[in-house]
C-alpha cells in the first residue's frame, strides 16, 4: 500500500502526501487531530458494548412508555431483508437502471401506506412524525390561502416546537384548539371559534395525545373546508376507519411502529400521504412507475422538479436524505404480517391496554383513564399522591411507568401516559399491577 | 394489502435487493455524496439491544450509556471541526443546514438585529438554497472566478442585511478556497456569520478545520465522512457545531455531565427548541462514534490524505480523455467536463449509463451547474489503486467508443434506459393509480 502511494504520487510528479495539501495556506494548517490513537476492532466493540451496557433496555425492565414510539415485535424476516447490504449500503437511487431493487421496494411502501390510509399517494418518508407535521402545515398553505394553522393544544411538546421551527420562515401562525375536558377529544365549539378566512389548515390526531380515538372526524370535516391533516398511528389503522374516508387531505404519522426498533428515538420514519389532486404540492422523495427503452416496467424517482436540486430556494422542502431504509423495513413488515397479521397486532394491543387500564382503575388511589371512551393502546394514569412518587417506586421495583404529562400539559401534572404493545406479556402486566398495589 | 406466506415475501425482497447497486457490491465514485466502505463492526454495535430497545423517554438513570456516548461523540466532533459545542439532533445534512440557519437567526435576533439575507456561491449544494428558502430568508447567489469565490463579488453582496454566507471548503469543484481567511473577514466585518457545509469535511481532517478557517457554524454528514451507511437514501445524521457565542441557542435537550451523571438539559431559555423529535438518529451516532474510535486522530487524518491522493490520481489519469476545467490540486473530488464528447453527440448521461455496463456506479452528473456536461468524481479513501486504475481505464475507453453504443446504454442491467420524463408527465405513484388506469 505504501509503495502504491509513493508510485501514485510519482506518477503525478509529487514527492510526498504533504504536497497534496500545499493549497491550504499555513495560517489555517494544522498537523493532525488531538484525538486518541485508533483502537483495534476488538477494542472498539468492547468499549462501546461496555459503555452502552449502562442502558437499561425494555427487555431488562417492563416499560410502559409510548407517546409516539412503540416497542412492537419485529419479525426476524424484516431484519433479514433490511440487513441485505444491497439495500443498506446503497445511495439515493439517482441512477434507476442500477437501483430497481430499492426503487420498487419504496414504490411498494408508498402503495401500502396508501392502502393503510386510503390516500392516493405517499412519499418515501420524512424524518419523523414531527417534521412530517411541519411539512404538512407548509403544504396546507400551498393548497389554501391563509396564515393560521390550527393544531390541538393536547399535542406532544416536541411536535409543537418542531412545527414552530418549520413554519416560522413561511409566516404561518400556529394556533391551538382546546380539548374537551370530558371526552379528551378535540373541542368542537372551540374549533368553530378559531375558524376564519385566514386559516390555511387544521391538524387532528387519531388516536390523540391521550391515546383516545378521535370519534368526531366526520363532524370536524363538516365544520370546515380547509385542508385537513390527520395524524395516525399506522398500527391503529388496521382497526379504525381510514382518514381518506373522512375527507382528509394529508395524512402524517410516526412510521417507526411498522417494523422498526425504538432506537433511543432515532432513526424514525415520518409517514406522509395525500390525495391525488395535491400530489404536485407534496414535499419529499417520490417513486413512480414508468417504462424502460424496451417498454418493460421500470421504476424511478419522479416529480423531482419540486425539490431542492432543481428548484433550489423555491423547493417544496429541503429534504434530501430521508429515512429510506426505515421505509424498506416498513414495507417488509406490512408484507410479512399482511392485512390479517396487522389487524391481529392492533387488536391485541387495544385489548391488553383496555384490560390493564381496568386493572389499574381497580387499585385504590389510582384513576385510569382520565377520559372515558375508546382508546387504542395508550391511556392516562393518575395517582392521588402525585405521579412522580409512582414513577420512583416503579423504578425501584425494576419497572418503568408511562410518560409524565407535565412537560406537555401543565394541568395534567399528576398524569402519565401508559402504552402497551403485543410485546408486553401477562407476566409484565401482572408485575405492574402488583407494584402499583404495593405503593402507599 | 397482501396476505402472503413469509418465504414468498423474503424471496421477493431478496430478489429485489439483487437488482440494486451498493457499496458492498461495487465502486461508487459519487462526488459530494461520499460513498465509502461501511464497516461491519459498526452495524453490529448499532443493532445491540442496548441501542434498539431503549426508549428515549426513559428516566435519565436508565440511559446513562446512551447519554455518555452522545457526550463523547459531541466532543470528538467539536475537536475535528474546531468548534466549541455540537448538537446531534438534526436527522440529515439538509436538516443540519436548516438548524444552523435557525441558530444564526436566533443569535441575530438576540442581538436585536433582523438580518434576512443569505449569500451562497454558485458552486453550492442545492440544499443550501432550499434550507435558506425554507427558513424564510432572501438568497443572493454570487458567481465564482477560477472555480473559487470572487472576493469582489462577495464584497459587493455583503452588508448590514447579511445574516450568513454558506460555503463548503473544499468547494464542490474539489478546489480549496485558499483565500478563506479573506472570505471570513469580509463576512465578519459586516457582522455576518460564516456557515460551513460539512459535506466535504472528509478532505481536510487533521489538515485544517472549519474552526481554524474562522467559520462560526458547521454541519457534519455522519453518513458521508463518518461512514454510516446511506440506506438507499437515508437515514442520515447531520450534527451541527458552533462557536461559543451561538451555544445558548442550540436545540434542547443538551446533554450535560456533572462529573457523576449525564443529564438532558431542557432549561435553556435562548434555545431554538427542537428540529425533530428526541435526540437525533442515535443508531447512526453509535456507528459514527465506533468509526471515530477505530480510526483515532491519526486514522482520520490518514483517511483525508488517502481520499485526496485518490482523487488527484484519478483526475491525473482521466485528464485528456475528458477535460478538467481549472488547474491545480483537488481535494477529495474533481469535476470533469464531457463538453468535447457533446460535440460528437455523446451526452454525459450516455457516459454515465455506459459505465454501468462495466459494473460501476456513475459519478454525480450535471452538477455543479457551472461546468458544462459535468461528471463529478469522488473515489474516497477506501478504494485501492487497482480499482482506481480499472475505473480510469474504463472511463477512457468509453470516450473512444461508438456513440451509438453509448446512446443505447446500459445493456446489461435489470432494465434498459428508464424513461424518467414519462414518469413525471403521467405519475403512477401507487397501485391505486394502477387500478384506476392499468397501463403498465
Amino acid at each position: 500500500m505504501a509503495s502504491d502511494e509513493a508510485d501514485m504520487l510519482r506518477t503525478m510528479g509529487l514527492r510526498s502526501v504533504e504536497d497534496l495539501f500545499s493549497d491550504i495556506p499555513p495560517a489555517v494548517r494544522m498537523s493532525g487531530l488531538p484525538l486518541p490513537p485508533g483502537l483495534s476492532e476488538q477494542e472498539v466493540v468492547a468499549r462501546i458494548t461496555e459503555m452502552l451496557s449502562a442502558n437499561r433496555t425494555m427487555a431488562d425492565m417492563p416499560t410502559f412508555l409510548g407517546a409516539g414510539l412503540y416497542d412492537h415485535f419485529v419479525p426476524a424476516s424484516v431484519r433479514a431483508i433490511t440487513s441485505r447490504a444491497e439495500f443498506y449500503t446503497s445511495y439515493t437511487p439517482y441512477q434507476p437502471e442500477v437501483s430497481q431493487g430499492i426503487l420498487q421496494t419504496l414504490w411498494e411502501y408508498q402503495s401500502m401506506i396508501c392502502d393503510l390510509t386510503g390516500m392516493d399517494a405517499a412519499n418515501t418518508s420524512m424524518y419523523d412524525a414531527s417534521t412530517a407535521l411541519g411539512e404538512a402545515a407548509r403544504m396546507a398553505r400551498r393548497i389554501h390561502n391563509g396564515k393560521i394553522f390550527l393544531v390541538p393544544r393536547a399535542l406532544r411538546w416536541h411536535r409543537r416546537t418542531v412545527l414552530g421551527n418549520y413554519t416560522w420562515g413561511s409566516g404561518i401562525l400556529v394556533k391551538e384548539v382546546e380539548y374537551d375536558r370530558a371526552t379528551g377529544m378535540l373541542d368542537l365549539a372551540d374549533l368553530k371559534q378559531h375558524l376564519s378566512e385566514d386559516v390555511c389548515g387544521l391538524y387532528v390526531e387519531n388516536p390523540n395525545f391521550f391515546g383516545r380515538l378521535e370519534e368526531q372526524l366526520a363532524e370536524i370535516r363538516t365544520a370546515t373546508d380547509v385542508p385537513l391533516v390527520v395524524g395516525i398511528n399506522p398500527i391503529a389503522q388496521a382497526v379504525v376507519k381510514k382518514p381518506a374516508d373522512f375527507g382528509a387531505d394529508i395524512v402524517i404519522g410516526e412510521g417507526q411502529a411498522l417494523g422498526n426498533a425504538v432506537n433511543f428515538g432515532g432513526p424514525l420514519l415520518g409517514i406522509f400521504a395525500c390525495r391525488q389532486e395535491h400530489v404536485r404540492k407534496m414535499p419529499g422523495r417520490v417513486i413512480g412507475l414508468t417504462k424502460d427503452a424496451e417498454g418493460h416496467r421500470a421504476f424511478c424517482m419522479t416529480l423531482q422538479t419540486r425539490e431542492q436540486h432543481i428548484r433550489r430556494e423555491k423547493a417544496m422542502s429541503n429534504i434530501c436524505t430521508n429515512e429510506s431504509l426505515m421505509a424498506v423495513a416498513s414495507a417488509a413488515y406490512m408484507a410479512v404480517l399482511g392485512a390479517n397479521g396487522l389487524r391481529r397486532v392492533a387488536v391485541e394491543c387495544m385489548r391488553k391496554a383496555k384490560d390493564l387500564a381496568a386493572a389499574i382503575r381497580a387499585i385504590p388511589g389510582f384513576e385510569a383513564p382520565l377520559f372515558e371512551g375508546a382508546h387504542f393502546n395508550e391511556f392516562t394514569v393518575r395517582y392521588q399522591g402525585g405521579y412522580e412518587a409512582v414513577h420512583r417506586a416503579l423504578l425501584a421495583r425494576g419497572l418503568h411507568g408511562g410518560m409524565q404529562h407535565a412537560r406537555h400539559l401543565r394541568e395534567l401534572r399528576d398524569f402519565a401516559l401508559f402504552a402497551v404493545t403485543e410485546r408486553h406479556t401477562k407476566h409484565d402486566l401482572d408485575r405492574l399491577v402488583e407494584a402499583l398495589r404495593s405503593i402507599r | 394489502m397482501p396476505n402472503l406466506p413469509e418465504h414468498e415475501v423474503v424471496r421477493h425482497y431478496t430478489r429485489l435487493s439483487q437488482m440494486n447497486f451498493s457499496i458492498d457490491t461495487g465502486f461508487y465514485p459519487l462526488g459530494s455524496c461520499t460513498m465509502k466502505f461501511n464497516p461491519k463492526y459498526a452495524e453490529e454495535l448499532a443493532s445491540l439491544p442496548t441501542v434498539a430497545r431503549v426508549h428515549p423517554d426513559q428516566d435519565e438513570s436508565t440511559i446513562q450509556g446512551a447519554l455518555r456516548l452522545m457526550h463523547e461523540l459531541q466532543q470528538s466532533l467539536a475537536t475535528i471541526a474546531g468548534m466549541d459545542a455540537v448538537t446531534l439532533q438534526p436527522a440529515a445534512g439538509a436538516q443540519g443546514e436548516f438548524t444552523g440557519l435557525l441558530l444564526a437567526q436566533a443569535y441575530n435576533h438576540d442581538k436585536g438585529e433582523h438580518r434576512q439575507q443569505i449569500i451562497v456561491p454558485d458552486t453550492a449544494h442545492g440544499t443550501n438554497f432550499a434550507s435558506a428558502g425554507m427558513a424564510g430568508f432572501d438568497i443572493v447567489e454570487i458567481a465564482s472566478v477560477d472555480g473559487r469565490v470572487d472576493l469582489s463579488a462577495l464584497k459587493r453582496a455583503v452588508g448590514d442585511k447579511t445574516l450568513a454566507f454558506m460555503i463548503t471548503n473544499p468547494n464542490t469543484l474539489g478546489i480549496f478556497e485558499d483565500h478563506i481567511i479573506d472570505v471570513a473577514d469580509i463576512v465578519h466585518q459586516v457582522g455576518g456569520l460564516l456557515y460551513y457545509d460539512g459535506a466535504n469535511l472528509n478532505a481536510i481532517m487533521g489538515k485544517t478545520s472549519p474552526g481554524l478557517m474562522n467559520f462560526d457554524i458547521v454541519h457534519f454528514n455522519l453518513h458521508k465522512t463518518f461512514t454510516t451507511p446511506h440506506g438507499g437514501g437515508g437515514p442520515g445524521a447531520g450534527p451541527v457545531g458552533v462557536k461559543a457565542p451561538l451555544e445558548p441557542f442550540l436545540p434542547v435537550p443538551v446533554v450535560t455531565f456533572d462529573s457523576s451523571m449525564y443529564h438532558l438539559d431542557y432549561h435553556r431559555p435562548k434555545s431554538i427548541g427542537m428540529v425533530r423529535a428526541w435526540y437525533g438518529n442515535f443508531a447512526l451516532l453509535v456507528r459514527a462514534y465506533a468509526y471515530i474510535l477505530r480510526q483515532g486522530g491519526d486514522g482520520l487524518t490518514r483517511a483525508s490524505e488517502r481520499a485526496v491522493l485518490n482523487a488527484n490520481y484519478v483526475k491525473h489519469r482521466v485528464q485528456g480523455a475528458l477535460e478538467v476545467p481549472f488547474s491545480g490540486l483537488r481535494k477529495h473530488e474533481f469535476v470533469a467536463s464531457g463538453a468535447k464528447l457533446a460535440a460528437k453527440g455523446v451526452k454525459t448521461t450516455d457516459v454515465a449509463k455506459r459505465l454501468m455496463d462495466f459494473g460501476y456506479h456513475p459519478p454525480t452528473v450535471y452538477f455543479p451547474h457551472l461546468v458544462e456536461e459535468a461528471l463529478m468524481i469522488e473515489p474516497t479513501e477506501t478504494e485501492t489503486r487497482a480499482t482506481l486504475d480499472a475505473f480510469a481505464d474504463t472511463l477512457i475507453q468509453i470516450t473512444k467508443e461508438d456513440p451509438a453504443l453509448l446512446h443505447s446504454a446500459p445493456h446489461n442491467t435489470a432494465v434498459s434506459r428508464v424513461d424518467e420524463v414519462q414518469a413525471a408527465r403521467d405519475p403512477v405513484l401507487s397501485w391505486r393509480y394502477l387500478k384506476a388506469q392499468p397501463k403498465f
